[in-house]
């Protein structure tokens, strides 16, 4: 029998849920894109949704935790508590979009309310971001954590070095979990970083670090889950590197040519959502007909949102002009 | 209180918002025990402890990134550059995170990062930035320029309590050079509005920060030729007071503007451009901008004061307007 690390057999489904509605979110999402009706650009998590959902499985959101995507961990917001209407509406720039149009894709949340905070584009600067939520959640006495998503990529910027420096000086509930896919846009890891693992740089912070198969579901929420728990009781910052593969290009436009095709077949074989799906049959957590009904739910809800978002309006043009100070009143209109 | 410094005020300042609301914090290099490179927040973490007077690494993105992170969780911190300039290090943080986290997300920021700016303390090229027009052009921070005892307070107040990130840009020349009475009861100094320091009726000088006293001086010494200039300090740079400027403008005919930043691409571009746009047939002369060189600030006190605007400086402009 396999090591569910508590997770009950309703847990397992749930998370297969997230993992088939992630995927399929995407899918629907390169359908809209193929349409145009999606006007921004289009960043596959195909490969990565493993970890995405798992890591953000292991939070506590009635606890005020609060989870900080990067563009691929769409799986983790949907964990969370986003709605796939609200990222459709996000992508196609809708006017009731969560951001009114003003960003693109995962990019929104209120860390107060929503239990997520999206990122923005200069890679490295969530994580003082996430110190300073996970240090006013310490001042407000709420014991949250933070869980916090860097690339390979974004783990070489000076933001990042200067969050968690800080973060571990500070000893702040939080945990971060670097993504190692292989690529940054068409940059591979080995030309990022000389560090033998990106693990390794927890020893320059003095926080804990880990490496972990980023395409087992199971090993990353139990990874995860540790460093939560001690990063609430005290125990301060995780450093999780998650070893997983971006299937596709840096977006929609990039063939990724530069990857070699023997590499994304080997990748391929170890799907996580497969490796997942395979792991509940063989251990009768779950038949093929449960797999086949979370499938059809997704659909179904997926289909549902995309009607809704297709429908919904665009911005107002002149509203471009309001709200950028507190006071104009268009933010509780 | 009576005779209270320029620098006083600001601590004041902040130890009356952090008694008064528990959700205000300083965070920043050498603020806690050692009170701050300039004795700032001298005795804030007797009052309030380490968990609300912070020190942190030499990290300004971590300083101003965590504020922010803070802030939208709903803290008020206050973010302290140990010299003003070290903020280019952390701009990306305050610009492209802190300071569009209304606009583009409907989340208020409310933050303070605050530091000492200026020049004329020949503190060299790396101590003595005037960082406003480096921000004007990054909408979302409203950004003010204390020029007395009496606004340095008010301003932070009002900044502190704003629900939007402030940038305070304080001048360390004024910090023990310039002292009031100050009222005992609590007050603010609102964002946004100009005050008239001295009027007059033959030109106008627009000016904020320790330009002040260059402008007064300067003024004082035309009074002399029997020229009344009128001296405007503006005390908030975003948003500004275009009222006070154009009636101003309106009045005297001509006008200075007057700021320690370089030239090109200042703050005084921009005040020039809208009196030009909405003002022009007021004007008997054309608009002067008395301005540093577009140089990095020397060191060299023959230098740093050769680069920097003075009272010769400006009454130099002052002349050719009245002759024009």
């Amino acid at each position: 029998m396999v090591e569910t690390y508590g997770l009950t057999r309703d847990q397992l489904l749930d998370i297969e849920y997230y993992l088939r509605l992630t995927r399929s979110l995407e899918e629907r999402v390169v359908a809209l894109f193929r349409q145009a009706k999606v006007i921004g650009g289009l960043y596959r998590s195909l490969g990565q949704e493993g970890e995405s959902v798992a890591a953000a499985y292991a939070l506590d959101y009635k606890q005020g935790d609060v989870v900080q995507p990067l563009i691929r961990n769409v799986g983790a917001i949907l964990v969370a508590g986003a709605k796939p209407v609200d990222i459709l509406r996000q992508y196609m720039a809708k006017g009731n979009s969560p951001t009114r149009g003003r960003e693109l894709n995962i990019h929104f949340g209120n860390p107060q309310t929503d239990g997520f905070i999206g990122q923005i584009s200069m890679l490295g600067d969530m994580i003082p971001v996430m110190a300073g939520i996970t240090l006013a959640g310490r001042m407000q006495k709420k014991n949250l954590v933070g869980l916090a998503f860097i690339g390979d990529g974004g783990s070489s910027t000076g933001a990042f070095w200067e969050g968690m420096n800080f973060a571990s000086v500070q000893r702040l509930p939080l945990v971060v979990i670097i993504e190692d896919n292989g690529y940054a846009y068409s940059t591979p890891t080995w030309k990022q970083s000389a560090a033998r693992t990106l693990a390794d740089k927890a020893y320059a912070f003095g926080c804990t670090g880990e490496t972990v198969d980023g395409n087992d579901v199971l090993a990353v929420y139990d990874a995860t889950k540790r460093a939560v728990e001690r990063a609430r009781s005290g125990g301060g910052v995780t450093l999780l590197e998650v070893k997983t593969f971006r299937m596709k290009g840096h977006a929609e436009h990039d063939n990724q040519a530069y990857v070699p095709k023997e590499l994304i077949e080997q990748w391929r074989e170890k799907d996580p959502v497969v490796r997942f799906e395979r792991m509940l049959i063989e251990n009768g957590f779950a038949t093929q007909e449960d797999i086949t009904a979370i499938e059809q739910r997704v659909k179904r809800e997926i289909d549902i949102a995309t009607d809704e978002a297709d429908a919904s309006p665009m911005p107002t043009p002149s509203d471009a002009a309001l709200g950028l100070f507190d006071g104009d009143g268009y933010w509780n209109a | 209180m009576p005779e209270t410094t320029y620098i006083e005020a600001i601590t004041q300042a902040m130890a009356e918002e952090m008694a008064r609301d528990e959700r205000v914090f300083l965070i920043g290099e050498d603020v806690g025990v050692y009170g701050g490179a300039f004795k700032t927040s001298y005795g804030l973490i007797d009052k309030f402890g380490p968990e609300r007077v912070i020190d942190t690494p030499i990290s300004e993105i971590a300083i101003i990134g965590a504020a922010s992170g803070a802030a939208i969780m709903g803290m008020r911190p206050i973010a302290e550059m140990q010299f003003i300039d070290f903020i280019t290090c952390g701009y990306d943080m305050l610009v492209n995170f802190a300071a569009v986290n209304r606009y583009l997300f409907g989340r208020a920021c409310p933050m303070v990062v605050r530091g000492p700016a200026g020049g004329g303390t020949h503190g060299g090229p790396y101590h003595s930035l005037n960082p406003e027009a480096m921000f004007m052009n990054r909408p979302g921070l409203k950004i003010v320029a204390p020029a007395t005892a009496y606004d340095a307070k008010g301003l932070l107040k009002a900044a502190v309590r704003d629900d939007d990130p402030v940038l305070y840009i304080e001048h360390k020349y004024l910090y023990r050079r310039i002292k009031e009475d100050l009222p005992a009861e609590d007050y603010i100094v609102p964002l946004g509005k100009a005050a008239v320091r001295r009027k007059g009726k033959d030109l106008t000088i627009i000016t904020w920060g320790a330009m002040l006293y260059v402008a007064l001086d300067a003024a004082n010494e035309l009074a002399a030729d029997g020229v009344d200039a009128e001296v405007i300090d503006l005390r908030s740079i975003i948003p500004f007071d275009e009222e006070a400027i154009l009636e101003s403008v309106a009045k005297t005919n001509r006008v200075i503007i007057l700021h320690e930043a370089p030239l090109t691409g200042g703050a005084g571009a921009e005040f020039a451009a809208r009196i030009a746009e909405k003002a022009f047939d007021y004007l008997d002369a054309p608009i002067k901008r008395v301005a540093a060189l577009d140089v990095p600030t020397p060191y060299s006190p023959p230098l740093e004061a050769f680069a920097l605007p003075d009272k010769a400086k400006v009454l130099k402009a002052a002349r050719e307007l009245l002759a024009y």
